[in-house]
């Protein structure tokens, strides 16, 4: 009897302690996607970064691309008891029944970089960036930087019909509306790689005279970009002053392309979804505060005067 | 004795058209309630064809078929089976990985709320294949029992669902000795039943020991239907191969059989399952021709002889060497050369060209570096179109469209190309029309004037009569009976097939 | 003689190009225009070459295998395989003779794996080589830990974007390949071993034939064939992306094979043809990049103009025509 009373007491301690606590000495799963592009390998080295950084005990599972596999992680990661789940979906259905046996444990769930269809109540909350405005943040700075000049931009979109895709256009477009000056010659899709990109890039620079017609390049990812500035290069131009190149995500090879003067700016996809959804974990528990329910990363817009080199050597490592 | 009464299925005057060509030409027949009924013939005598109709598979082109002295006409298998008539194929064509009650049962389950009925299922598989004195686990999967026992359960299948009229396709060819009295045991209890049955085979044993009428089919005509007891085996040979023995006897082939240097000789050759152990020499220049009804293991003895089967028995001797021929191109790199029975299937490259057709052995043999030019391939294929008289607008014609007989002579070209010593023909003059049948006859005895050793596999008793140096016969996997000189005539070789007299000859 | 049928098996390739190239130049006039820049001929033209060998490649190493009735569906993983172990090999500092020759070997190794699956256990070639398609990219991604490998090595950047006589350096390689492949196969008797094999397989080995040994030859050939087109396409960018190099291109493989005309069944085949067949495809490619057309209709263009090709091709499209030709003829005379 006694020694079933001291192992209550020592058991309730325990649990005191830790929801007491702040984030440090937490356990957190979290179930990624799995590694289909650099970015996502960045997202999982900077929440494994952001964890430690906190002190947070990050319990790590790769789904490769499978829906069961996450599901599995989630069930294992409510198993071990765990104080927090954080999700990156690899689709957006079929996620209730999990989520509701995590709810029913009591453990908060945490959506990283991609929404779902299901109830909002499911979820803590859900850290994502707001792809539109990466669009119009882009576009935002060409219509600065031209100023009044005619300019005619071609683009290099995403995988057609992907979300990205279609935001990143959408924001773009919405940014140069007001401006006449400024128009879209050519749209193709790159379908996001780098070597797509380079011979679209082609294409277009042989359509539009030699390339003398074009006044700037946008890119739906830097990854296109880079490919479009060798391009850009072998037609005989130099990217970044015969041809302005702005693109999205800022992935280290285009810093290092920014560094050359080879491309203009890119617009921050951050992979650090973590760092926000710690900070809303650590208050919930902490407080019982209510996150925001759609936390929106920053869209950060560097141009060669941020450091470019700088931003390269911050980020080589990452696993871009 | 059955009475016409108890016919049960009747069909008359069945036609059935393949494009250009008639795989049945007015077959009568009738099965009889009580009765097995054995159907006969070579292959291509249109035995299959024929179940086909009968069983909704085929529609014929002509003819009525009448069930209980009611006209019927089914469209799909499931139709026939539906009114009555079940078969039962040589695979077994049943779901491996289903449990065998599920396998009898599968489609009407005893039910409830949509719900099936396990234990009612299986109870009732047991009562079922108890009749059949089979007592096994039902919910096991049928693949884990022997072809055996998974063709008692097609046939119990076939009964259960259809009951009138039982079509047995081959059943015993996979089966031991023993297997094979269990499955008769079965049948003759179906019989007793009432049911008619109706049982295809090669094997001249089960007819007399089973049947109780035989119906004998060839070139897609009806030779005749007969109660097995009128008939003995030499007769049932005959009707078979349809050869009319009186008029015959060509005498044996000049010469001396046994003056030629031994090529090969093969000591207790055989191959489980497929040939049993064998001896038999082969001299160079000489003709041995091979004579026995399909599935008497005649062509499984020249595969073990080309290396296509590997033997798992005994020995082979080239030229006094002990050899084993492990596949068909160290066979070829013996000097032998193989034409099979099936041109279409293991012998011709249709898309190619005769040209290419006739060097391809050659060129097989010299490699892959050691290539013949165009101008030299030309010239081999020219030469031997000359030689064997082969009929085509150029050589560069794809062999496809050539006819059966000139395809035949396209690859006697393509092994003649690699002078070889020793020639394997199985059927060479199957298929084929009259005019090439001759040359190719005649090619036969040429090549043996020319020293080569042959084997010449032939359902064609007066074409063996007149080039064989020695005859061999086979039955039921073995080699029974060796004729020579004055003995080789049809009507010997036709006895020595049924198993009769043949004891003072071998 | 010899020439007449050459022309008779050409005809509908070259009048589908001859189309498509016309189209092209109708969407869009600068089509034909080449210029001399830096050392290079320039104009969207050499662009269908430059862009088209890649696929041409694998085209090359495909054909035979199609034509003894396999297929290999693992060419794209191979290629990201191939192009992440010269990016690595070129990373860590080693000439490109050590960086091809280690290229060239994996994809040797994929190649004979695929074979002897496919020769040896008997697999059926779509099931075999699928194996490879998935775990291919797997392995490649491995080597590259998921990121773009970028390498500076000027020497291999020249495989992929150098230039011969003004002509880009991968059409140069797929050109030589071409034509050293078709010569192996038509000057000694692999061709012909080959077409056996694939109109009948159990005729060739009753003949004699060392069916194995060819259908593994073969495989092994386009593993080679997939790891040149990998380090061709990873010069081309300058790194290796494993995620993307070679995605979907044995789809692209096996349709230039097609539209060459090899049947999928097996038998006939010809090398060169293919080859046409992978630049009528890129044609097709680059000329919807020149249109200016949204890219939602690039993938219905793109089956259209196949269907139309394949339905040119077709033995009973080509009856009718010269049935209407014969009749045509007739009338003329009368």
């Amino acid at each position: 009897m006694k020694i079933l009373r001291t192992l209550a007491l020592g058991a309730s301690m325990i649990a005191i302690c830790c929801t007491a606590a702040s984030a440090a000495g937490l356990t957190v799963g979290f179930s990624q996607i799995g590694s289909e592009s650099g970015w996502r390998a960045a997202e999982t080295s900077v929440t494994k970064q952001e964890a430690e950084k906190r002190g947070i005990t990050l319990k790590f599972a790769d789904a490769q691309q499978k829906q069961e596999n996450q599901i599995k992680a989630i069930r294992g990661f409510i198993a071990q008891g765990v104080n927090a789940i954080l999700v990156a979906p690899v689709v957006a259905t079929g996620w209730e029944q999990v989520l509701g046996e995590a709810k029913d444990a009591k453990i908060p769930v945490i959506l990283l970089d991609r929404g779902i269809d299901a109830s909002k109540d499911l979820y803590l909350t859900s850290v994502a960036s707001d792809q539109v405005k990466e669009g119009s943040v882009a576009g935002d700075w060409l219509v600065k930087t031209v100023g009044d000049k005619p300019c005619r931009v071609v683009e290099l979109q995403g995988t057609v019909g992907s979300t990205p895709a279609i935001n990143r256009k959408k924001g773009f477009e919405e940014a140069i509306a007001g401006h006449k000056n400024i128009s879209i010659a050519r749209s193709q899709t790159g379908d996001f790689t780098r070597s797509k990109g380079k011979e679209v890039m082609e294409g277009f620079l042989k359509a539009e005279n030699g390339g003398k017609n074009i006044c700037a390049m946008y890119a739906h990812n830097d990854d296109m970009a880079v490919g479009a500035i060798q391009a850009i290069k072998d037609a005989g131009l130099k990217p970044g002053k015969d041809i302005l190149v702005v693109s999205i995500d800022a992935v280290p090879d285009i810093f290092q392309a920014m560094a050359a003067g080879e491309a203009n700016a890119t617009v921050e996809l951050t992979p650090n979804m973590a760092g926000p959804a710690f900070d809303a974990l650590d208050a919930y528990l902490k407080s019982g505060k209510q996150p925001e329910k759609f936390i929106i990363t920053q869209s950060k817009l560097y141009t060669p005067a941020d450091d470019p080199k700088g931003e390269y050597e911050r980020r080589k490592g990452l696993g871009y | 004795m059955a009475t016409a009464e108890d016919v049960v299925l009747e069909a008359r005057g069945i036609t059935k058209i393949f494009g250009n060509h008639t795989a049945l030409k007015g077959v009568d027949i009738s099965f009889r309630r009580g009765e097995v009924h054995a159907l006969l013939g070579e292959n291509g005598a249109g035995k299959s064809t024929l179940i086909k109709i009968l069983t909704g598979a085929y529609t014929p082109d002509g003819g009525t078929i009448e069930l209980e002295g009611q006209p019927v006409s089914f469209t799909t298998p499931q139709q026939a089976q539906a009114l009555g008539i079940g078969t039962v194929y040589q695979e077994v064509n049943l779901l491996p990985n289903m449990t065998v009650s599920d396998n009898l049962f599968i489609g009407r389950q005893p039910s409830a709320f949509g719900m099936v009925n396990r234990s009612a299922t299986d109870a009732m598989a047991r009562t079922v294949l108890a009749q059949y004195g089979l007592d096994i686990d039902v919910r096991a999967e049928l693949s884990t029992y022997s072809v055996a026992i998974q063709q008692i359960v097609a046939i119990a299948r076939a009964v259960e669902l259809s009951g009138k009229v039982l079509i047995l396709d081959e059943p015993t060819a996979s089966l031991d000795r023993h297997e094979v009295e269990k499955l008769f045991e079965i049948i003759r209890t179906l019989k007793a039943r009432g049911l008619a049955i109706v049982f295809i085979t090669h094997f001249l044993d089960q007819v007399f020991e089973l049947s109780d009428r035989v119906t004998v089919l060839r070139n897609g005509f009806r030779v005749g239907s007969e109660p097995v007891s009128a008939l003995d085996r030499t007769g049932l040979v005959r009707m078979m191969l349809g050869k009319d023995l009186v008029h015959h006897n060509n005498g044996p082939v000049d010469g001396e059989p046994d003056g030629g240097d031994v090529l090969m000789s093969v000591r207790q050759l055989g191959l489980t399952g497929s040939v049993l152990p064998l001896d038999l020499e082969i001299r160079k220049g000489e003709v041995v021709g091979v004579a026995g009804l399909l599935g008497s293991g005649r062509t499984e003895m020249a595969r073990l002889m080309f290396g296509i089967d590997v033997a798992d028995n005994g020995a082979l001797h080239i030229d006094g060497e002990s050899r084993v021929v492990r596949s068909a191109r160290e066979a070829v790199s013996l000097g032998f050369g193989f034409c099979p029975e099936d041109r279409k299937a293991d012998g011709i490259f249709g898309d190619l060209s005769v040209r290419e057709n006739i060097v391809i052995a050659m060129q097989a043999r010299l490699g892959w570096f050691r290539a013949l030019n165009r101008d030299e391939q030309l010239e081999i294929a020219g030469n031997f179109i000359e030689a064997l008289d082969i009929r085509t607008a150029s050589a560069e014609l794809p062999v496809k469209l050539l006819s059966g007989g000139n395809q035949q002579k396209v690859i006697l070209a393509r092994w003649l190309a690699t002078d070889p010593r020793f020639l394997i023909l199985d059927e060479p003059t199957r298929g084929i029309d009259v005019g090439a049948h001759a040359e190719i006859v005649r090619m036969i005895s040429r090549l043996r004037e020319d020293g080569l050793a042959l084997v010449v596999i032939s359902s064609e008793l007066d074409e063996i009569v007149s080039y064989s140096s020695r005859v061999v016969v086979m039955r039921d996997r073995a080699l029974v009976a060796e004729l020579r000189g004055a003995d080789i005539t049809p009507s010997r070789i036709v006895q020595a097939i049924a198993g009769q007299g043949v004891e003072n000859v071998a | 003689m010899k020439r007449l049928q050459l022309t008779e098996i050409v005809r509908p390739q070259l009048l589908a190009l001859a189309c498509i190239l016309l189209l092209n130049w109708f969407v869009f006039p600068g089509f034909f225009t080449i210029t001399w820049q830096d050392g290079r001929l320039f104009g969207s033209l050499i662009d269908v070459i430059n862009r088209g060998a890649p696929v041409a490649i694998l085209a090359i190493g495909m054909t035979a295998i199609i034509a003894t009735r396999g297929v290999d569906l693992s060419v794209g993983a191979v290629m990201a395989v191939a192009g992440a172990v010269a990016a690595t090999a070129a990373v860590a500092g080693q000439p490109l003779v050590v960086t091809l020759i280690a290229a060239l070997l994996v994809g040797l190794l994929c190649g004979l794996w695929n074979g002897s699956l496919v020769a040896f256990l008997g697999m059926q070639p779509f099931v075999a080589t699928l194996v490879l398609m998935v775990a291919g990219r797997g392995v490649a991604q491995l080597i590259t830990e998921g990121s773009i490998v970028t390498f500076s090595d000027p020497a291999l950047i020249f495989v992929g974007t150098g230039s011969l006589l003004g002509l880009p350096m991968p059409a140069v390689i797929a050109l030589a390949l071409m034509l050293a492949a078709h010569l192996v196969m038509r000057r000694t008797a692999m061709g012909l071993f080959v077409e056996a094999i694939g109109t009948n397989r159990s005729a060739a080995s009753y003949t004699g034939l060392r069916t194995r040994t060819v259908i593994l030859t073969l495989y092994a050939f386009g593993g080679l064939c997939a790891a040149l087109a990998g380090v061709i396409a990873a010069a081309d960018i300058r790194g290796a992306d494993a995620n993307n190099a070679g995605l979907w291109l044995e789809l692209d493989a096996i349709l230039a094979v097609v539209i060459g005309g090899t049947s999928l069944l097996g038998g006939r085949f010809s090398i060169p043809m293919s080859v046409l067949g992978a630049v009528i495809i890129q044609a097709m490619n680059t000329g919807i990049l020149v249109s200016g057309l949204p890219p939602e209709f690039n993938l219905i263009v793109k089956a259209s103009v196949i269907i139309l090709i394949l339905v040119m091709q077709s033995d009973r499209i080509g009856e009718i025509v010269a049935r209407r030709f014969a009749r045509l003829k007739l009338r003329g005379k009368t």
